[in-house]
This record gives structure tokens, sequence and C-alpha cells, in this order.
């Protein structure tokens, strides 16, 4: 799809940032084109934009309204929209070790039950999938991925359950995610990630990007602890590939 | 007590939600993390002006909480401004914005007065505290920033890297910007101001609004009459800017504060303009607020108005002192006694 081919309108979000919206569906389309936007608009370097926030369908613009008109910023983009190459963000692609034994995958036998499926059937349908980075949001490091398989699409629950451990892996109303923080959830606990999605004192504070993509590598309890201890020293225990 | 000789802030009590802050986090909305930030910017700006200070400097956010401060090592000019406060140096009683010298032995006072709900500290100093992802500014849910990524709490010690000469020992300054005012909240309409009927847009502007009892840094709950959606009250995800007044299923608006998410997913009718959300956030729980919405474009020039004021140096009004208290007089190694260490 093109930016041209869905109805890009320019919402205002207060005299200080701009929602460009491509649409109200989570879509891998509608992402893609705000993503390829947030890569245009920052190649642009044009002064006066504070920063953007990549949304599944929007990107806000926050921006300083003395240093770039409301005007010239809508211009801007839509000059932007009409001459990109239409060429998709390429993120880097992850592979982050998963555990779905014991009580890391605490919810699998819910998710199995309510879905009609064998727990092993559900966890080879997650570790079989290639998502990719829709956004990041909520609290630091919060990963809100696409491409969960059809298999898997399982209502939220009607009220939350009580809070999960730092990086589960959660599968809810057709998305997935990678919780950073421990917090209570409407979604469901299918494993977890001995991996640090946000680690201040790291280099790279942040693991992932919008645009990446990410596969869930199945390890052991075991092996959990392990790379768990890693992490903790502030080493990024996932690897990368072409 | 103090390192390398130089001076330090002593906190001796603190109420809840008393925070250092700077202009905010910029920058990593995109990976989740809040910008934080003064909940009155207009204020926050207003006490770094009559500090001399770079703008966005650190100061300290003073909730209704309160807070009493002293220093070692050396003395300190600190400048504040906010909402109607009741500040006192050694029990002698300052005007609501203006500027102190604190001298090891005093003790600089800010409870909750007639009014306001968030007063600022802008010391004249460069903070020597560690910056946390390029910024000083405290935001508690993620334990990020100030000290520890906590609230400041009695015992704080904040440790002073660089500080400039006080323009003057005591000094009052007219800020008429601050002062409240009945008029309405300011607001631009939308991102999703086309969830809600003309009739609803209206009911909206009219409240009245009373401010809920459990507003924080992150947001304030309104409540007033309920409001209805066009199409349903879940929209996916999208940004959330501050002063966004978003409207969940029970019709009841929340506007986002300082320590909002960076994206989430009610429509949000409105959003209160940047020269207003200062007046807003001084807003007690139980006060009365209505709205009335501008263009644009008018918002821009109210905000080009507003900042105008910053655009020459702050009149600074000496005031004479007539308190002086025995321990200041008497010499600073008391200082030590008023804090077991």
């Amino acid at each position: 799809m093109t930016a041209a081919a869905c109805d890009v309108r320019f919402l205002d979000a207060g005299e200080t940032a701009l929602v460009v919206e491509f649409g109200t569906r989570v879509d891998p389309s509608i992402n893609a084109l705000v993503l390829a936007l947030d890569r245009d608009l920052s190649d642009r370097e044009l002064e006066g934009i504070i920063e953007t926030v990549p949304t599944y369908r929007s990107l806000m613009v926050h921006y300083n309204p003395f240093l770039i008109a409301r005007g010239d910023l809508v211009r801007q983009v839509e000059e932007l929209l009409a001459t990109s190459s239409g060429e998709p963000v390429v993120g880097r692609n992850w592979e982050i070790p998963c555990c779905y034994d014991g009580q890391h995958g605490e919810d699998l036998d819910d998710i199995a039950r309510t879905l009609g499926i064998g727990r092993e059937d559900a966890i080879a349908h997650h570790a079989g999938a290639t998502f990719r980075v829709y956004m990041c949001g909520f609290a630091p490091g919060f990963t809100y991925l696409g491409g969960l398989p059809e298999a898997l699409h399982i209502s939220r629950r009607e009220s939350p359950r009580p809070p999960h451990a730092a990086g589960a892996v959660l599968v809810g109303g057709g998305l997935a995610t990678i919780a950073s923080f421990a917090m209570p959830t409407g979604w469901y606990v299918i494993g977890q990630t001995p991996e640090r999605l946000y680690a201040p004192e790291r280099q790279d504070a942040f693991l992932l990007s919008p645009g990446d993509t990410v596969r869930f590598r199945r390890i052991g309890v075991d092996e959990f602890d392990v790379l768990e201890a890693q992490a903790a020293t502030a080493a990024v225990i996932s690897r990368t590939f072409p | 007590m103090t390192q390398n000789g130089r001076p330090q802030l002593v906190v001796l009590n603190a109420g809840p939600g008393v925070t250092l802050q700077d202009e905010g986090r910029r920058g990593l909305l995109r990976y989740g993390v809040t910008t934080a930030g003064p909940m009155d910017p207009l204020a926050f700006a207003t006490a770094n002006w009559i500090a001399g200070n770079p703008v966005g400097s650190t100061a300290v956010e003073v909730s209704q909480g309160g807070i009493d401060l002293a220093c070692e090592g050396g003395e300190v000019g600190i400048a504040f401004a906010g909402g109607h406060f009741q500040i006192t140096l050694d029990e002698e009683p300052m005007p609501p914005s203006g500027y102190v010298t604190l001298r090891p032995g005093s003790r600089l006072s800010i409870r909750a007065g007639e009014s306001g709900g968030w007063c600022y500290l802008a010391p004249c100093v460069q903070l020597d505290v560690e910056p946390v992802l390029n910024s000083l500014s405290t935001h508690v849910r993620s334990g990020i920033g100030g000290l520890n990524g906590k609230a400041l709490a009695a015992g704080d010690r904040i440790g002073i890297a660089t500080s400039h000469a006080p323009a003057a020992s005591m000094a009052k300054v007219k800020t008429p910007w601050l002062l409240p005012t009945a008029s309405p909240i300011r607001v631009v309409l939308g991102p999703q101001d086309d969830y809600f009927a003309a009739d609803e847009i209206a009911k909206f502007l009219d409240g009245p609004w009373k401010i809920g009892a459990r507003g924080d840094r992150m947001a304030y709950f309104l409540e007033g009459p309920v409001l209805t959606h066009v199409k349903g009250y879940n929209i996916v995800s999208d940004g959330i800017a501050m002063g966004a007044i978003q409207i969940p299923g029970n019709g009841q608006p929340i506007v986002l504060m300082a320590d909002r998410q960076p994206t989430g997913g009610y429509p949000k009718i409105a959003t209160i303009i940047g020269s207003d959300i200062g007046r807003f956030a001084q807003a007690r729980a139980g006060e009365s607020v209505h709205f009335t919405s501008v263009h644009i474009d008018e918002a821009v020039a109210i905000r080009r108005r507003v900042m105008d004021v910053f655009s020459s140096p702050p009149r600074l009004d000496p005031i004479i002192r007539r308190n002086f208290p025995a321990r200041l007089l008497l010499s600073s190694n008391l200082v030590d006694g008023y804090f077991p260490a």
C-alpha cells in the first residue's frame, strides 16, 4: 500500500503535536507507512521537530511551533509522502530466547484450553512465527509485536490477572508483547525471556526499535537461569541475524 | 558532611510527591519512556528565569505536601514561583514569587497556601546529580531520574556542582501571569473530536468540571456531565500529548499530565494549550474548571505572548530581612544538629 492509497489525516494534539494518521486499524501495511514516514522525516532533519512517536497506525510529531509552523510541517510531510520511495524500514532481525516451561509459561494451559489446541502446538506456533515490532509504549522498553499466528488469537481477559514477572512474553487480542516491567495485565503469559528490553546501564538501553523483527528461540529452565544471570551484567543475550 | 567542600542542599522534611524536574526527558517516547518534566511548565520557567538559570534547569517541584530545605558548606541562591504557597525563610514570610539566599543554619519552608498545587524552587546552581537517559527529571513509576528514581525524602542530600552569584540577597518578583483566574482553560479540539457529536462537544466545553480526588502527576480526573461517544471508546493506541483530554467508557474525562504514558487507546476530545496547562495543573481536587476552544493559530499566538515575559530580565524588588534566628547568628556548626546523620 502507498500513502496515497490510504486516507492520510492530519490531526492536532494541541499546538505542539501533530498526528499523521494513516488508518484506524492494526495492519502491517499501515504500520509500514508510519515507520517509513518516521524515517523520512528524521532524515530530513527539520528544525523545530522535537521528537516523533510511531504507533500502530499514526505518527505523532512533537514540534516547537515557534520554529516550524503547523502549516509548514504539514506541507513537508505531504511532500515526503508524495515523493517517498515507499521502501519499508529495514530493522534488525532478532532471535530472543524464550522459556515456555513451568512458571515461565504460566498461562499456557489456559491459552491451550481456551483455543482448543495442545500446549506443545501453542508453543510451536509462537516459536515458529516471525514477529514485527509495531511500536513501543506504555513503559520503557515495552514492545508491541505484530505477526501472531491466527491459531494464537485469544481475546483479552475480562479482568486483569495478577502481575507477571518482567520479561513476560504475552499474547492477547491478536497481538503479542514483551513486557519490560512486572505489571497486572489483561493479556496471557505464554512464556518469559531472560533478556532485558530496557537496561539503563547498558550502552544500548533499549534493545528493540519499531521496524525490527523478532523470532523466539525456545530455551529450557536451566538455560533461562544461565542467560538471566548474564543479562543481569548488562550483556545482550539475544542475537541478530541477517 | 559536604563533598569536595562544595555546598549541598539538605532535605529536612518532604511531603509526598516532591521531585526533581528539569524540562523533561526528550527523544525517548518512541521507546516507551515518559517525558516527565514540570506539571506547571510556566511556573517552572518563571522560577528559572528569576534564578537567572539556563532554560530548563533542574528545579525542585514541591507538591502540596511541602518541603523544608537547608544547605551546608556554603550559601545557595534559590528562586521560587508557582501556586500561592506559604513560603518562609526562618519563619519570615515570603511572597509567592521571588528569590532568597539560603545560608547554612537557615531553613526554607514551603507549605500549601491559599491556592495552587505546585511550587518550583530553582537553585542558582548546576546540581551534581547523575542524569538518567539524558535528564534529571524524576519519573517515580518507572524509577528513573532524580535521586535514585524516587521522590525527595527527609535526609536526602542534593550535591551542587557549580553555582552562580545570587542577584540579590532576598527579593520579590511580580509575576501576574501566575495569578489564579476564573477564566476558562483553553483547549484545541482533537485529535479525536470526531468521536463526539456536536452537542457532546458543547457539553464538554460547558462543564463545569470538578477536579477529582485521585489525580497525580500522571493524570487528573474530571467529574461532571457524562459524555457519550458516537464511534465507541476503544481506539487503536496512538500518541498522547501533555494536556490531552481522553474520554473513557464512563464518559468522565481524564486529563493526561507530565507523567503520562507515551501512547494510549481512548479517544481524546481536546488538548489543553501549552500556555494554560500550568494553570490547570495548579487546580486542586474539588475545584471547578471549564473549557473554551481556540483555533490552533490563536493557541500559538497566546504562547508567543506568554513567553514574551521572559525576553527581559526579572525586576527584583529587594526584601529587607527582619528575623534573624539565633541559630543563624551563632555558627554553622549547629547545622548538623538539625539532622542526626
